[in-house]
């Protein structure tokens, strides 16, 4: 006896099998990141003051555009296939894999930015806040400014009485503390690397799926098209997922 | 009738072992723990009767053809619906009330022992406001190895407080106010005969009070898991004495001065 | 087989022929029947193990800092000096090792993790759900044999992970299986760090098996077997998939956030103001509480993934031996299902006294009590399906019936700690280990002993020793109430758990060291108790002999079964051949009737097979 309902859908619910399974993941996920955002308000509640203005608006914007573009070329993936054309599903999910990487080269430069980004509490209780320069023996060239108090580093928001960066050269042996916006930073960095971090994980996942259905998927296509149509199916649907994911990702962390 | 009621409370609280009671909410706590018991007895005892006797009627020797149908009746609906009713009840009229009194009906600080204590691995440190009757200002930022209550030291007020270590003395018959927090791990204050017990949670100030109404010396214990130590974080006692005592004892401490709490 | 050769193979199913080989068939098959036994046989081997640690802790707690018989020099042997203390004699010279507070607390949070994680859960969910659900459901294996050999592999690795970090520097996690923050951080040694990756193998282990025991309950279920015909068992495994795929995600998200307080030294879990010397630099501006919420947010549903699958193999084994149909099967199933969506909204009272206002604890304490009624229902109907019956006491029937006593001490025992204002008293008290002892030791370890002389019959063909099963049965229900009935006791006393030294440190003999009296110390006669305990457990140990011999010599020497339903059911894993072969049935059987039809007026014989047809 075979296992049933592996490509032909089953009569009463209506589904194939691995339908109902990336689903029931699906919902698995949405679990997994609720649990996050919930903690990211919670953190956020908790804090004193949550930094304002700190992410890329227009990058974060693009990636959004990266994403939603590349759902759609998925959908139209599947559905060349539906109409049995497999030379075009070669091309869109091509596009999809380029988005994919676009997405996390332009990521990759957001996570650079913030750690050669630089908090310094000089001696004197001052705070220098900008990208290193020169970060040489006894003394470090930051590009930024000085800060009057935390609310001038925390806050960035359309801040038009902030001065403009410029290279200030500074004393190791003036340096109470120095530190960069890694993880460990504070509550905001450790939530946005996290999150994004995950995220990121899951975009290269369904990436390497995406990428193997479209390298090898060809013999599959002749011996079972109908299943090969389905596979596309499953991990387009993951792949939307992960793109919803970012839908609310982009807000919460760059826009409030 | 009344005396029935309560030789047969007095009766199960013998039974479960309720240790020493020294507080004034504290009967309330055993009352509460001794009716839920009674409700389990009840239950357990009614069901086991049942079981034993089903056991033993429906062994296949004496019942060897069995009913397809089984109990017609519904008595267990009404088991059940009486159950829940005796919960809501419970939960309504004496759980909930309680709580409220508990967290919410403080005492006014005026007439009260008021006191600080930090926990600490695996130690009590205790804050008593010195003869201005104020704490100095405190701040989280302040805190470290040895400035367990991050007392500003900038502040007169805190000048004068009095600490001392694993040694919490109140008044009797007076009620006591007290907040709580950690400046490590999480641990727990539990005084078994106050029947009090509350975490400490670093970066949180929790307040609890209670009147205590028995004079002597009482152990305090550390109920959350906090590290080797916890066991023996064992050392700490609440001294519960009368008003002249107290007064006498505060007379001979010597004020902390503003770092707070370096105990050597 | 020849079923299986007559039909076209597709991809998947070209590599687990019978004749396969050794490896695919038994180390790297896809077979869900050589599956759930691998489960079994590697949860039980955990059971034994965390039974072992705790031995340990139990003689420890009798006798604080005595040398520790038989296995102190291994100990030491293993976790060196600061771990397993050396014990000198008058002399000076060492007579024997001792387990140290810090390996207490190893061994505390790794028996309450490798019980619950590796042991009962892939024992009670995994290994019967995946031997016996395809079977009932009338189905040829899982939806996705791939996936479920997968989660079997990923469940050993988190497993290995465990073991190893007993033997990394500083040993195994130390702070209790709930680990909480800032102390599971704070802690130098890497056992934590161990124990988060060993759980995210876990958790992932436990989604693959979730997804796919949903989707083949869903999917594969034979014609005619529709929902309100499934036996009691798959609905059982049902919800407690359900509660394992929604509520452990959460947990990985805590674990993730704790491994990067770990290794990354963020501060999602530690706030501002820590003292801590091991952590170093912090930014602060974390919340411990955090931590809680999302651990009791699956800790809950856990607890009933631990009791759900129990009492599924407690009504089947009631059924087949009362020989008459469960009676409130509807109420039953419905009660399940009510108990899998309340798990997700009470997981705060394990929360009462981390400072909690009023509306916050009314909201706990009430879905608290409400969800103790569907469990009072669940028990009800189990009890009343005695009425009427032909009771039979075989080994499996023996054991059901002391499940319920047993749960209900348990569950019973839930209620005071359930009001937040009487568990002021018995917070963190040996009453908490108590109850809930009861409910998963002589409790669910009851039903899986149960299951296992069921279903035993089924997989080897062979029936394990009715006698020995016996003794096995009557010596383990002594010991365990021996054990924990004494901790109520204890912990009403105000006894906390968790200490090295097993209180110790509270006696009256330690106060009356410090000179004064002191009020309300623990009583001596409480922890002579502890000594009483101990032996309890080395009998109970002992008495698990008679049943890991049955259970090995059994598959060669057994009783032969006789037949392919020996013991005479209706549900379908027992109208396969047996051992059932690959793809199970020779043809899709077709389901007539409910799962319980015992005793059907009228009938023949007194059971009604699931997929007898109807005579016109
Ligand atoms: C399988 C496991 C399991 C189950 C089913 C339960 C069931 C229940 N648990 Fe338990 N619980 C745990 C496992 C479990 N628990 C664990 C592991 C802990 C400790 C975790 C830790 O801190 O390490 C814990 C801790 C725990 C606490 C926290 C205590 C504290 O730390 O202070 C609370 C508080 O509300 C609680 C309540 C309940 C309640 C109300 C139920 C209810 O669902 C019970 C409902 C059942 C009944 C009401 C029984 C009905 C009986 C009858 C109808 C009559 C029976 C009579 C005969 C059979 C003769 N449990
Ligand atoms: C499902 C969960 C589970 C189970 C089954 C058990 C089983 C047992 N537990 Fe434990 N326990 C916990 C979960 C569990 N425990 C948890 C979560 C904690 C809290 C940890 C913490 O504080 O963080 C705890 C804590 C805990 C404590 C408190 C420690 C402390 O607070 O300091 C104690 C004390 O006695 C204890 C004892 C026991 C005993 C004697 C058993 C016995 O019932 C064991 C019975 C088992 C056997 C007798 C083995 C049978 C073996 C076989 C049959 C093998 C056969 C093999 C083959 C055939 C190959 N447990
Ligand atoms: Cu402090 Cu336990
Ligand atoms: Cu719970």
């Amino acid at each position: 006896m075979e296992i049933p309902y592996t490509t032909e859908v089953r009569k009463d619910t209506g589904l194939y099998n691995a339908k109902v399974g990336i689903w029931l993941f699906l919902a698995s996920e949405v679990m997994l990141f609720g649990a996050l955002f919930s903690s990211y308000i919670l953190l956020r509640v908790g804090a004193v003051e949550w930094p304002y203005g700190w992410l890329n608006i227009p990058l974060g914007t693009a990636n959004t555009l990266v994403l939603i573009t590349s759902s759609i070329t998925t959908v139209m993936a599947w559905a060349s296939l539906k109409m049995g054309n497999f030379g075009r599903f070669k091309m869109y999910h091509a596009i999809t894999l380029c988005c994919a990487l676009t997405f996390l080269g332009i990521k990759s430069y957001e996570y650079h930015d913030k750690f050669i980004h630089y908090q310094v509490d000089l001696k004197d209780g001052r705070i220098v806040d900008g990208h290193m320069e020169e970060n040489n023996k006894d003394e470090i060239v930051i590009l930024g400014r000085y800060a009057k108090n935390m609310h001038d580093v925390l806050d960035l928001h359309e801040r038009k009485d902030l001065a403009k960066p410029a290279p200030i050269k500074i004393e190791r042996s003036d340096i109470a503390y120095m530190e960069n916006y890694g993880p460990w930073h504070n509550t905001y960095t450790a939530i946005y690397f996290t999150l994004t971090g995950l995220h990121a994980l899951h975009v290269i996942g369904g990436a390497i799926v995406i990428f193997y259905l479209w390298a090898f998927g060809g013999k599959m296509w002749k011996s079972d098209p109908e299943r090969f149509t389905n596979r596309v199916e499953i991990s387009g649907l993951f792949w939307h997922f992960v793109d919803l994911v970012w839908i609310f990702l982009f807000p919460v962390l760059y826009l409030l | 009738m009344a005396n029935l009621f309560e030789s047969l409370r007095q009766g199960t609280a013998k039974l479960l072992g309720m240790p020493v009671l020294a507080s004034e909410h504290g009967q309330q706590v055993d009352n509460l723990i001794i009716y839920v018991h009674w409700l389990m007895m009840a239950l357990f005892v009614g069901w086991l009767a049942y079981f034993a006797y089903a056991l033993f009627r429906f062994h296949r020797s004496r019942n060897p053809k069995a009913d397809y149908i089984g109990v017609r009746n519904h008595a267990s609906n009404y088991i059940e619906v009486v159950v829940a009713l005796v919960e809501a009840v419970i939960l309504l009229f004496v759980a909930v009330p309680l709580w409220a009194k508990t967290v919410d009906k403080f005492p006014a600080e005026k007439d009260s022992t008021v006191i600080q204590i930090v926990a600490q691995q695996f130690a009590w440190n205790v804050r008593y406001p010195g003869k201005d009757g104020e704490f100095g200002a405190q701040d989280m930022k302040f805190v470290s190895a040895d400035n367990s209550f991050g007392v500003d030291p900038a502040d007169p007020k805190g000048k004068d407080d009095i600490v001392t270590l694993n040694e919490v003395h109140v008044v009797v018959n007076k009620p006591v106010l007290i907040r709580l927090s950690s400046k490590d791990v999480i641990h727990s204050f539990k005084v078994i005969a106050m029947r009090v017990t509350q975490d400490a949670i670093p970066g949180m100030r929790i307040p609890l009070h209670f009147k205590p109404i028995k004079e002597g010396r009482y152990q305090i214990n550390c109920a959350q898991l906090c590290g080797e130590g916890h066991a023996s974080m064992a050392n700490g006692y609440m001294i519960v004495q009368s008003q002249e005592e107290f007064d006498k004892w505060i007379a001979s401490q010597t004020p902390a001065g503003a770092g707070g709490g370096s105990f050597e | 087989m020849q079923a299986t050769h007559a039909i076209p193979h597709s991809g998947i199913h070209e590599e687990h022929h019978e004749d396969a080989g050794f490896w695919r068939t038994y180390v790297f098959s896809t077979d869900h029947k050589v599956i759930g036994i691998q489960y079994g046989v590697t949860a039980l081997c955990f059971l034994f193990f965390g039974f072992l640690l705790m031995l340990m802790m139990r003689w420890q707690i009798a006798h604080p800092n005595a040398p520790l018989p038989l296995f102190g020099p291994l100990l030491h042997s293993i976790v060196g000096d600061q771990m397993a203390a050396g014990v000198k004699n008058a002399a000076g010279s060492i007579i024997g090792y001792s387990i140290t507070p810090t390996l207490y607390n190893s061994f505390g949070a790794m028996h309450g993790t490798i019980m619950v994680f590796l042991a009962i859960v892939p024992l009670a969910f995994a290994a019967f759900g995946n031997y016996v659900v395809p079977l009932m459901i009338g189905a040829p294996d899982m939806c996705f044999p791939r996936v479920n050999m997968a989660s079997y592999q990923s469940y050993v690795v988190g497993g290995i992970i465990m073991l190893v970090s007993f033997f990394i520097p500083g040993g195994a996690a130390q702070a209790g299986w709930t680990s909480y923050s800032p102390l599971a951080t704070s802690i130098a040694s890497h056992g934590q760090t161990f124990w988060l990756i060993g759980m995210i193998f876990l958790i992932t282990s436990s989604l693959l098996g979730a997804v796919n025991f949903i989707a083949t309950i869903i999917q594969l279920r034979a014609p005619g077997m529709t929902w309100m015909r499934l036996p009691f068992f798959v609905w059982a495994q049902f919800v407690t998939a359900f509660l394992l795929l929604l509520a452990f995600p959460p947990l990985e998200a805590a674990g993730v956030m704790q491994l990067m307080d770990k290794v990354a030294h963020t501060s999602f879990f530690l706030p501002t103001g820590l003292a801590v010397g091991t952590l170093g630099h912090i930014s602060g501006g974390g919340s411990p509480l955090l931590w809680q919420h999302l651990f009791w947010f699956l800790g809950h549903p856990e607890v009933y993934v631990l009791i759900l699958p129990a009492i599924g193999i407690v009504a089947e084994v009631i059924a087949n031996n009362t020989r008459k149909p469960i009676w409130g099967y509807k109420s039953l199933v419905y009660s399940a299902l009510t108990i899998g969506f309340l798990s997700f909204i009470v997981w705060a009272h394990h929360m009462y006294l981390t400072g909690m206002g009023i509306r916050v604890a009314t909201f706990f304490q009430t879905t608290t009590m409400i969800i103790s009624i569907p469990s009072v229902i669940i028990l009800t109907c189990l009890f009343l399906s005695l009425w009427g019956g032909s009771i039979r006491f075989n080994t499996p029937m023996l054991f059901v019936m002391a499940f319920l006593p047993m749960f209900g001490i348990g569950g019973l025992t839930g209620l005071p700690l359930g009001f937040n204002f009487s568990d002021l008293h018995l917070h963190d008290t040996y009453y908490v280990i108590a109850h809930f002892h009861y409910i998963v030791a002589p409790g669910t370890i009851f039903a899986l002993f149960a299951g296992i002389y069921y279903w035993y019959p089924k997989m080897t063909g062979r029936m394990m020793n009715e006698f020995w099963g016996r003794v096995h049965f009557w010596l383990s229900l002594i010991c365990m109430n021996l054990i924990f009935q004494p901790m109520f006791a204890q912990g009403m006393a105000g006894m906390i758990r968790r200490m090295s030294d097993g209180g110790a440190n509270y006696t009256a003999a330690h106060n009356t060291a410090t000179g004064l009296e002191v009020i309300g110390g623990l009583s001596d006669s409480l922890i002579r108790l502890h000594v009483f305990i101990l032996w309890a457990a080395v009998c109970l140990g002992l008495a698990q002999i008679p049943f890991i011999i049955n259970f090995f010599w059994s598959i060669k020497h057994g009783k032969p079964a006789g037949s392919d339903n020996p013991w005479n059911a209706t549900t379908l894993e027992w109208q396969t051949p047996t051992p059932p072969p690959h793809g199970n049935f020779a043809k899709a059987p077709i389901v007539y009737r409910g799962p319980y039809e015992y005793s059907v007026p009228g009938h023949a014989t007194d059971f009604t097979p699931q997929n007898e047809p109807d005579k016109a």
